[in-house]
């Protein structure tokens, strides 16, 4: 186990390595003249050649990719040209909020996908099946974007029956005022235990998670008939149904037991998804998170903020395909010993 | 006497492999009508100059009516004829995007796969860091970056999907390359070029077609949500993620503007999604669905 653990762990740090180098290529390779973009469409050559000059770009490409490695590791992520704030600091007061929303589409989509799942393992080929395999590619091919905009018409403009946008009814912090300790809106109503204020941040937290669940609930479903009917066929799943157990039990109990590690290897994956994907919905609902963050740094041209929200979610994404790999090759000695 | 004329029964596999999957025969005959829609687009349409540039500010923001089936836009553009234009935009930078992706890694992945050793960790190395972002990550960051066009939109995107298909085919040429019959080959003296060329690459693609059937439907929603962020298509393009954008602002009162472009959205990955799994049951029973 520990010589999988090295090799896993150096592999994945290799992968960071060339992480940050394609950033770099990003940041200052692809764009035509990084110090023409920093000085503005009107400025004189000698501003530019200054520009060039203060941005370090006159120096050889090691040295700035040598530079640009020793701020990532050092926390200088550089400037962000909207917010003029830096970088790493902007991204950790927007990641929370994102966070929470993830959180709450993954445990939607875990609480539907999974069931879903197991009904359509359980009568595969019925309606039931049909309708839930229609359904999963149903959620797969969805414009989260658009799929947003339909729900904010239909549950909020027009039935009235959940908020529009926002974290949080601010009419409510006059009358009981949020505390904020972890910038989740959720988590610190409930710790405070503001009641009245848990009420107004569920309330807006269902619309956006909803949409933010789509895609990993038809993914989850899949994922879990196609793994429980797999072991279905297995013989000890076939003894345990010739014992008397009833099929619910059979399906339920034994065979999505052996279900749950690719399934939970999914939800790792799904995660990393599911945060790009709120890119696309938390400007739809005011949500202040990552998302929005980033949807805004692309209107104003904001390269190191593009840049750094990019590579903090590469990181994220790394960090759980490594979880996963060791989470499962603690379980499971087959994958470690390949 | 009367002879009774005798049916012969017609063996036709595609009838017994589309009655087999219904789902499979509806996605192909949506993505059959959407190349219908594309190609034959400036006969179907009524206001084929409203895919263009044309505006009519006297008739902006029309509810559907009989003149316009899906209403009219904040310039008076016809809805309708742009959504049925719109088959010719995100679905054709799908299909270059795909090309580009298969084009640059089927050629490293059979390289990787066959050859096996250092030039198989290099490659194997640069597209694990390519797979470290999720997809619409990384063709954002692109995008970004680069001057918002589609032909940057589909450069972007291509960048960020070829790796999946070196992977894919890197696995197969591997196992196709120590099959007796490649070893056979060698034994002959058939130059390398053509075993590759004629025996490892045609032997290799089946899961790169199922594949490739599969994300067509995610490049088309990649496109259109990058579009929706102002990073792909620019007015008057009648893209459909574009036309989202546009019409978010007017959405609680023209909700015609968002709905039908994103309808088109979804139908069309829909189709690809539904022919795609077909494909895959088809040809490819053993493969779990992929994420």
């Amino acid at each position: 186990m520990t010589r999988y653990v090295v090799r896993r762990v150096a592999l994945a740090l290799v992968v960071v390595a060339g992480v940050v180098i394609l950033t770099f290529v990003i940041a200052d390779v692809v764009p035509g003249d990084p110090a023409a973009t920093w000085a503005g469409p009107h400025a004189s050559a000698a501003q530019v050649a200054r520009a060039r000059q203060y941005l370090g770009l006159n120096e050889p490409l090691p040295v700035r990719i040598a530079r640009y490695f020793g701020g990532i590791l050092t926390g200088d992520w550089g400037i962000s040209v909207h917010t003029h704030s830096p970088v790493l600091s902007d991204i950790g007061t927007a990641a929370p909020a994102t966070l929470e929303l993830v959180i709450a589409a993954l445990l939607i989509a875990t609480a539907a996908g999974i069931p879903l799942g197991l009904a359509a393992a359980r009568w595969p080929g019925s309606i039931l099946d049909h309708a839930i395999r229609i359904g999963s590619v149903l959620g797969v091919s969805m414009p989260v974007f658009w799929f947003a905009l339909i729900l904010q018409l239909v549950f909020a403009d027009r039935l009235r029956l959940l908020p529009v946008a926002g974290q949080y009814d601010p009419n409510l912090m006059f009358s009981h005022p949020l505390l904020t300790r972890t910038q989740m809106p959720v988590v610190d109503s409930l710790i405070s235990g503001n009641w009245p204020m848990l009420g107004s941040t569920l309330s807006h937290l269902i619309l956006p998670a909803l949409v933010v669940a789509t895609y990993p609930a038809g993914v989850i479903a899949r994922m879990t008939r196609a793994q429980v009917l797999d072991t279905l066929g297995e013989t000890h799943v076939q003894m345990v149904r010739s014992l008397g157990f009833p099929e619910r039990t059979v399906v339920g109990t034994f065979a999505m037991k052996l279900a749950w590690n690719p399934v939970a290897a999914v939800l790792a994956l799904v995660f990393a998804y599911s945060l790009v994907n709120t890119f696309l919905v938390e400007s739809v609902f005011d949500w202040p998170g990552l998302g929005s963050y980033a949807a805004a740094s692309v209107t104003t041209l904001d390269t190191p903020a593009i840049v750094g929200v990019t590579l903090f979610i590469a990181l994220v994404y790394v960090t759980c395909n490594l979880v996963v790999d060791l989470v499962q090759a603690a379980l499971d000695p087959r994958i470690r010993l390949k | 006497m009367m002879i009774l004329p005798v049916k012969v029964p017609r063996v036709s596999t595609l009838r017994q492999a589309a009655r087999a999957n219904q789902l499979m025969t509806a996605g192909a005959l949506i993505v059959l009508l959407i190349a219908v829609v594309a190609v034959f687009a400036p006969l179907l349409v009524p206001y084929p100059a409203d895919a263009g540039s044309a505006t009519h500010p006297e008739i902006a923001l029309q509810a559907p009516s009989a003149a316009h089936l899906f209403g009219t836009d904040q310039v008076g553009r016809d809805v309708f004829s742009r959504v049925l234009y719109g088959a010719r935009v995100s679905p054709l930078v799908a299909l270059f995007v795909l090309l580009i992706a298969c084009a640059v890694g089927v050629p490293l992945g059979v390289a990787a796969g066959y050859f096996g050793g250092v030039p198989d960790d290099i490659i194997m190395r640069v597209t694990d860091v390519f797979l470290a972002f999720p997809p619409l990550l990384l063709s954002l960051a692109f995008v970004a970056v680069l001057p918002p066009s589609l032909t940057s939109l589909t450069i972007a995107i291509a960048i960020t999907w070829w790796p999946w298909y070196a992977r894919l085919i890197r696995g197969q040429a591997a196992s196709v390359a120590g099959r007796p019959y490649v070893e056979a080959c060698r034994a002959l003296g058939i130059p390398r070029w053509r075993i590759l060329l004629r025996h490892v690459l045609p032997n290799s693609v089946t899961p790169l077609i199922v594949q490739v059937s599969l994300d067509a439907g995610g490049v088309i929603l990649t496109t259109s949500a990058l579009s929706f962020l102002g990073l792909g298509a620019q007015d008057p393009v009648p893209e459909w993620g574009l036309m989202v954008a546009e019409g978010e602002n007017y959405f609680t009162t023209q909700w015609w503007l968002v709905t039908y472009p994103g309808l088109a959205i979804l139908l069309t990955a829909l189709a690809f999604n539904l022919l795609g799994d077909g494909l895959r049951d088809m040809l490819d029973p053993r493969r779990l669905p992929a994420l």
